[in-house]
């Protein structure tokens, strides 16, 4: 099969450019995307990814596959090679550090911002905050999130306003700590989402919920989200 | 928090909900001039004119003229906080959206109240 990669090495190149690659899978076998990625860097030890727990948890290796952004190390062959060719490129949106190897630092500045740990301010129990089963079960859809960025680099709300809008993954973050019974600080995690940005630029287009390789539904979130900024104003 | 001292309303959530509601304005106004226009096929000038010289319809089409100047302020203000990052050129083109919005809101009142 034919592979076309994405190559970009700022200390040698001047611009990126695309890397044909004729491959032959060992036994024609339905593999991974990231296999795929370990038998071009054999060939060529210069290509750069991300990998580490290979099965789908740690989030590191998201990149865009034939068009549409998931986890290499998680995706088989079969889901997206068309008419035997494979186009790898790196996450949409975000800065290129080399190869398919993207700076996620604009992606983190969003989730920092959301302050992703629980705030409570009464006095702290003598073993832990209890929640009941269906207070537990508030948070089903939203904890499982990897942050592996599949989602916001999906998104053309995040591409125009990566520094304003908070994007799919943090804003589900956002939602999980607002839906969590053991959080006091509703009111001011909702008082900082108010603007038109933070929240408000998300149009409802769904790229998120098609690319989560978690299969988590970050637009429910938001809308849940919207509703809690109505009830609180109104 | 971000802020924007261009927008509707400057809250997020305000420009979202006058969206809202000004598109079910436009959305009934819509269906009843669908619907006068299927119902009365073979209209001619007067019953034309008379329509609009009744006072509930000037009042329904005000209320949609104006639903329509703040809804498409409020999505042009997003389409130019996408698509233009020089502040300078975004302040013009707003400035020129939002000029152009009043002038259509004063001349379709005057049209309005000239029938």
């Amino acid at each position: 099969m034919l592979v076309s990669v994405y190559r970009y090495n700022p200390e040698t190149d001047d611009a990126p450019y695309m890397q044909d690659i004729h491959i032959d899978i060992p036994g024609g076998k339905d593999i991974m995307v990231l296999d795929l990625l370990h038998l071009l860097k054999e060939k060529d030890t210069s290509l750069g990814y991300r990998r580490s727990c290979r099965e789908g948890v740690c989030g590191s290796d998201g990149m865009n596959m034939n068009g549409k952004n998931g986890l290499a190390c998680i995706t088989p062959l079969s889901a997206v090679v068309v008419d035997d060719k494979l186009v790898i490129r790196p996450l949409p949106g975000l800065p290129v550090i080399r190869d398919v190897v993207v700076d996620m630092s604009q992606f983190y500045k969003q989730y920092e911002k959301i302050k992703p740990f629980l705030i409570n301010d009464t006095p702290a129990p003598t073993m832990e905050r209890l929640q009941s089963p269906a207070e537990r079960a508030e948070l089903d859809g939203l904890y499982e999130c990897i942050l592996c960025a599949c989602c916001t680099t999906a998104c053309p709300s995040f591409w125009w306003n990566p520094d304003k809008f908070i994007g799919p993954s943090g804003l589900l973050q956002a939602y999980r700590f607002l839906a969590d019974s053991r959080d006091t600080a509703t009111h001011e995690r909702l008082s900082e989402l108010d603007d038109p940005f933070s929240v408000f630029r998300c149009h409802g287009i769904m790229n998120c919920v098609s690319v989560c390789p978690k299969g988590l539904n970050p637009t429910k979130a938001i809308g849940k989200i919207r509703n809690m900024l109505l009830q609180q104003a109104t | 928090m971000v802020t924007s001292i261009t927008s509707f309303g400057r809250s997020g959530l305000y420009d979202w909900m006058v969206q809202r509601v000004t598109a079910v304005v436009l959305l009934a106004y819509t269906i009843f001039m669908i619907g006068y226009l299927l119902f009365n096929s073979d209209m001619d000038y007067m019953q034309w004119k008379s329509l609009f010289e009744c006072t509930s319809m000037r009042i329904f089409t005000l209320l949609a003229l104006l639903s329509m100047a703040a809804h498409a302020w409020i999505g042009l203000w997003s389409v130019t906080t996408d698509y233009i990052k020089p502040t300078g050129l975004r302040f013009v083109v707003q400035s020129g959206c939002g000029l152009l919005t009043f002038i259509y809101v004063v001349w379709g009142i005057q049209i309005l109240w000239s029938v």
